[in-house]
């Protein structure tokens, strides 16, 4: 039994103050306060609030992880102000100061209270986030497997925090990208067996361009939530069912570049990167890059080209010829795939149960993280031969 | 100038599900919240929902428990419309999207749960409350257009006509600051219960008695307040919950010694007997010696009997709350407990359709009092509650809109209200801080107002209360901005929380005997033949300056006598 008792200690806040009415830029407002260390940075700023300064602008409410409210970057990461030790957040601090700032991607209203309607919740709509029942509604219950409701239960554990979106690398560049917590709100859906429109929503999520296709599997999302709903991990799966299972061919070209990569490292054991747009336009054929459709895609990327044989980033024989590695470990790479492929169904991780307990049930040789989705054999099942 | 036929206040389950019923039934209808919905405290209800759905199970069954677990001071019309209706809600819920957790047959899955006969509580993990809010905020989102949502908007009081009828609110736009009238045929009050009022609670920062005072004020009477429930299982560390789900699933409490305890105190039901029960249970070992930790002020809740797959599937949320606020891995030891304020029982008084006396006014929740819980809530009751009778309180409120005018509103009460916050605005800095106020109010009545009460702690309680209230009339603010001035939020719901205090501490002083949550150590006996009556508090003509009056009203009986409650 870990006992818990530890002294209060002095711990310094610097929290990015912004008044909208003031007509003020934001600033950095400090304040010392004193608490046992693994109080949470949530609770250092309600006593910086109780004691000295009642007009810091936070939302909180739970204090315990639940309702989402206190998302805010700690020393420039994500997360629930509720959620952070303080000793942990000193140790992270660049000066042994904890700074606190507003999240980003979404507008700031007043200190570290931002706009998520005007991000967030716009995206939770463009998903169409709400059952679309099979119909004849039974009188009783949707008899469904029991793994399927737990396994829906990971995206529903997420509390609407905007950690992820505030982080989101993807969305900086492209404002308009649907967004970790909004596709993993879909996968919520896709992923109920009671849900009737299952091909709809992924045709729609494939098709347009700022959707499933348009996440750059930086990790970001993963590490800021709170609540491991993994939204990268539940984009991945979408882009599996999209593909595998339902056989999409989006205008994105992002079932023709997952088959691409998958096909050209099963064919060379390495990424051949000079023959993956062609692969990923004209399909899983040398010739295929002579497609008329694949020919103005591919002369798009020619000054690219250039400029990567030109800067020595790639050299033209590694550009004609691709990687060679010895035949042994190409035939392990095959060996992979057979694998992965041999199998009678997919292997999903079921991300609810949390990775420790995979560790005991899973044999050695396919054990894959609790991160799921980004493995050599997880890509390997999606490739589409 | 907002103008609804039913306009709801609150945006929990209660408020969300009588928007639906509302919206339904044909009337216009708005919910208004100070907080975004997902962020209302029913996100943190844990174990799951009670319905009579399992093949040998019976509502009547389900009834009787819940009449025993109020200690026979639930109205029992009231018992027998929530039990009966639960099925076909838990159901409504399952086809709108609810991910419960099912069985190895595909059909729902159930639990045990405290002061249960039977495993009758269907769940979702240990995240229900916030499975079930998500979802409804969900079916908002879809019926955006016959449902206005006004999120982040604090009411301020309700408004009045002339003849003192409820005719919708005056609320503050929190994040301009503006004041707007807002008027309704029928409001419905749904902004939950006030834990807040002590410290520690397992309640959210949010749950400060708003709905309960402001009906309080324009006169509606308070019925059961004295009835406070301490959740056997909270956080030593910080006041956190842990589900009784916990102990549904298999763990078992230990005192320092390593007894199982319970078996002295409730030798059927053990860890499973009923909330007041087992808390007192667990507060006289402590009393007594027994307790662990340094302070011996503590409980060993161990969870490592239950498989610890299932744990990991089941209780994910309290293995987080563990390891993030006690740093205790609870697959692996024991976790340091003890009881903790969680829920009031008491609330606004209403009949089976959630009308309270004063016309216009509704209420369901836990800001309500029907009363179903009577002295003592069943775990995996309070979603229930909210549910039927917030969907019962929105279907009966757009009924009656359907054949009534709209009422028009008192002059002035709009200025008023823009007056006061001025008025603490303005105040110098002089008198004490709010938050010291509040600090003060929390471990008062967590001292005096517990688990177990007395005359003497309990007078010094209302002595502290009404000292309180002086000074919570000077306590200045430091924010004197329009756009998101929670101080001043913060200095109003300090008044309310002072209303529900005063008047939990006048009911619990009244009640001259044990029953339920309240266990008077200088009347220890149930005393059915004076006490079996509810306690209604409200103002009286003078209003404030006159200060709570008490009267009382009966139980309603159908099936079940008053006996002996034994676990």
């Amino acid at each position: 039994m870990a006992e818990t008792h530890h002294a209060p200690e002095q711990f310094t806040l610097r929290v990015r103050r912004f008044d909208p009415e003031s007509g003020e830029a934001p600033y950095w407002d400090e304040h010392t306060i004193e608490l046992e260390p693994h109080r949470s940075v949530l609770e250092g700023i309600l006593q910086a609030k109780a004691r000295f300064d009642g007009s810091i602008g936070i939302r909180c409410s739970c204090r315990a992880a639940i309702c989402g409210s206190c998302g805010v970057r700690i020393n420039g990461e994500p997360g629930l102000a509720c959620h952070t030790h303080l000793d942990h957040a000193r140790a992270s601090a660049k000066d042994g100061v904890i700074e606190i700032e507003p999240m980003g991607n979404m507008p700031v209203i007043k200190d570290l209270i931002v706009d998520m309607d005007a991000v967030h919740w716009k995206k939770i709509q463009r998903v169409t986030p709400w059952l679309l029942a099979k119909q004849p509604v039974p009188e009783r219950e949707y008899v469904v497997a029991k793994d399927a409701m737990v396994d829906v239960t990971q995206s529903m554990a997420c509390i609407q925090c905007g950690a992820c979106v505030s982080d989101c690398l993807a969305m900086e560049v492209d404002p308009g990208f649907i967004g970790p917590a909004a596709l993993a709100k879909a996968y919520r859906f896709v992923g109920d067996p009671r849900d009737d429109r299952q091909r709809e929503r992924l045709v729609d999520l494939s098709e347009d361009p700022q959707g499933i296709f348009d996440c750059t599997h930086c990790f970001k999302c993963v590490e800021a939530c709170p609540k491991d709903v993994n939204p990268m991990g539940q984009i991945m799966r979408l882009r599996r069912i999209a593909i595998s299972d339902q056989h999409i061919v989006d205008a994105n070209n992002g079932e023709r570049h997952e088959a691409a990569l998958t096909t050209l490292v099963r064919d060379y054991g390495l990424l051949h990167e000079a023959e993956l747009p062609p692969r990923s336009y004209g399909g899983n054929s040398w010739f295929g890059k002579f497609h008329p459709a694949a020919g103005k895609e591919l002369l798009s990327l020619l000054p690219t080209a250039v400029k990567a044989i030109a800067r020595g980033k790639i050299g033209v024989k590694l550009a004609l010829f691709g990687h060679k590695i010895p035949p042994a470990d190409l035939q392990a790479v095959k060996r992979i795939y057979q694998t992965v492929e041999g199998r009678p169904e997919r292997y999903e991780l079921n991300l609810y149960i949390s990775g420790e307990d995979e560790e005991e049930r899973t044999p050695v040789g396919v054990t894959v993280g609790g991160d799921g989705g980004e493995d050599p054999a997880a890509a390997g099942e999606g490739s589409g031969s | 100038m907002p103008a609804h036929d039913v306009l709801i206040i609150g945006a929990g389950l209660a408020g969300q599900r009588a928007a639906l019923a509302a919206a339904q039934g044909g009337a216009s209808v708005a919910i208004v919240s100070k907080v975004h919905p997902v962020r209302s405290h029913s996100v943190a209800a844990a174990g799951g929902i009670n319905a009579a759905i399992s093949v040998d199970d019976d509502w009547h069954s389900h009834a009787y428990d819940t009449v025993k677990g109020s200690d026979f001071l639930g109205d029992q019309d009231a018992i027998e419309i929530m039990c009966s209706e639960a099925p076909a809600e838990v159901m409504h819920l399952e086809h709108i999207g609810v991910t419960f957790h099912r069985n190895e047959q595909g059909l729902l899955d159930l639990r045990a749960f405290g002061g249960a006969s039977m495993k009758r509580t269907a769940y979702v993990a240990d995240i229900t409350g916030q499975a079930i809010l998500h979802v409804l905020y969900e079916q908002l989102m879809r019926h955006h257009e016959t449902v206005d949502r006004f999120e982040e908007w604090f009411v301020t009081s309700l408004l009045r006509d002339e003849r003192g009828r409820c005719c919708g609110v005056i609320a503050r736009d929190v994040r301009s600051g503006r004041m707007e009238v807002f008027h309704a045929k029928n409001t419905i009050l749904a902004c939950g219960g006030a834990g807040q009022v002590y410290s520690p609670t397992t309640n959210a920062l949010i749950v400060t008695g708003d709905g309960i005072a402001q009906a309080y004020r324009i006169g509606a009477p308070l019925m059961d307040m004295e009835m406070v429930q301490y959740h056997p299982t909270t956080l030593v560390e910080n006041g956190l919950l842990i589900t009784e789900g916990a102990r549904g699933e298999g763990a078992v409490l230990l005192n320092s010694e390593g007894e199982r305890f319970m078996e002295k105190y409730a030798p059927n039901k053990l860890d499973l007997a009923s909330r007041d029960v087992v808390s007192r249970a667990e507060q006289t070992e402590i009393l007594e010696g027994r307790g662990v930790g340094a302070n011996k002020d503590g409980i060993y809740l161990d969870i490592t009997k239950v498989p610890r797959k299932r744990t990991l599937e089941a209780l994910r949320e309290i293995v987080n709350i563990g390891k993030d606020f006690a740093g205790v891995d609870i697959t692996r030891e024991p976790i340091m407990i003890r009881p903790g304020q969680h829920y009031i029982m008491g609330g606004v008084k209403t009949d089976v359709n959630g009308a309270t006396p004063i016309e216009g006014l509704y209420a369901a929740g836990e800001v309500a009092c029907v009363s179903v819980h009577g002295g003592n809530r069943l775990g995996a009751n309070s979603l229930l509650d909210t549910l039927i009778f917030g969907r019962r309180a929105g279907e009966h409120a757009a009924a009656r809109a359907l054949s009534m005018p709209m009422p028009s509103a008192a002059n002035g009460q709009l200025n008023d209200d823009v007056a006061a916050i001025d008025a603490i605005l303005a105040r110098d800095h002089s008198g004490r801080r709010i938050s010291e106020i509040k600090r003060e109010l929390g471990e008062t009545m967590n001292q005096y107002v517990a688990v177990y009460r007395e005359q003497e702690g309990l007078e010094q309680a209302l002595g502290v209360v009404k000292r309180l209230q002086e000074e919570a009339a000077s306590a200045y603010v430091d924010d004197h901005g329009t756009v998101f001035n929670q101080d001043v939020l913060g200095a109003l719901e300090l008044g309310y929380m002072l209303d529900c205090a005063e008047a939990t501490v006048v009911a619990a002083i009244e009640r001259k005997e044990s029953r339920g949550a309240q266990f008077r150590t200088d009347f220890p006996e149930r005393n059915d033949e004076q006490w079996l009556k509810h306690i209604d508090i409200s103002l009286g003509a003078d209003g404030a300056a006159g200060g709570p009056q008490i009267s009382y009203s009966p139980v309603t009986f159908t099936q079940w006598q008053p006996e002996e409650r034994k676990y």
